[in-house]
């Protein structure tokens, strides 16, 4: 595997429904592709975090996964409100969520950390107004 | 812990995967909270919860669990019961409330993160 492959997906904001319908997507395709179960498991759940945020918070956005022989990147990006406070939101508990969301079962404030637990490498480029970018990597070995 | 004895002990119902029964789960997870689920469970659990929508299932293919138990009598949707076909969950329903769920299943030896003799 010489060139990285690309799989590239519409996360669609209007109906909570459909929320995690690419994480798994992706998570078929990576076992396809035999990667280790465990990296699977580990970018899955990153992604179907973010996923999940980007259609609670964001009306959601798109998301791209880049497979090399090294690691996996996964990119979720969004025109959504932005993170106030990016260290707050970091924190276990901490959530903006709705009594409506939480009734769905998510907004216990384990979003953001649960994506930190599970990816290697992490970053959030977020602005007010304007949307947010967030990036995982997960190494194969 | 076979999930035929799951089913037995919760006097379940089985709604999908009527021939996984046969496979084993090694730990549970009694929750509502679908990203405290993500936070904690290990492979080949079983997850109790009272919440029923298609996230519990998206949740559990994204955790590898095995099997899937509503509590208080709650009916999924068939939509629900077809994403757990395809990803080769057993669905079950019991009467119970998650806290009794939860501890006769404890109480007869699927505990936390334990890998334990069959029963």
């Amino acid at each position: 595997m010489s060139e990285p492959l690309v799989f590239h997906y519409d996360v669609d904001g209007t109906d909570f429904t459909s929320a995690g319908t690419a994480s798994v997507a992706v998570k078929k395709s990576l076992r396809q592709l035999g990667l280790p179960s465990e990296v699977i498991r580990k970018l899955s759940i990153a992604m179907y975090e973010g996923e999940i945020n980007m259609v609670i918070h964001a009306s959601g956005g798109t998301a791209d996964v880049i497979v090399t022989e090294d690691y996996v990147d996964i990119v979720l990006k969004d025109q959504g409100p932005g993170i106030e406070d990016v260290d707050k939101a970091m924190q276990e508990g901490y959530s903006t969520a709705t009594a409506e969301i939480h009734s769905l079962g998510f907004g216990a404030g384990m979003g953001l950390p649960n994506m930190k637990r599970y990816s290697d490498e992490m970053s959030i480029e977020t602005e007010l107004g304007v949307g947010t970018t967030v990036k995982m990597r997960i190494f194969i070995n | 812990m076979k999930i035929s004895t799951v089913k037995e002990l919760l006097n379940a119902k089985v709604l999908c995967g009527e021939d996984e029964l046969d496979r084993h789960v090694y730990s549970a997870c009694g929750c509502d909270m679908m990203s405290d689920v993500l936070a904690y469970v290990k492979d080949q659990a079983v997850l109790l919860t009272g919440l029923v929508n298609p996230q519990v299932v998206r949740t559990a293919v994204m955790m590898d669990m095995v099997c899937i138990v509503f509590v208080r009598s709650k009916q999924p949707t068939e939509a629900i019961l077809t994403l757990a076909e395809n990803a080769g969950i057993v669905v079950m329903a019991t009467d119970m409330r998650l806290y009794e769920a939860c501890g006769r299943l404890y109480s007869n030896g699927l505990q936390k993160d334990e890998v334990k003799e069959d029963v």
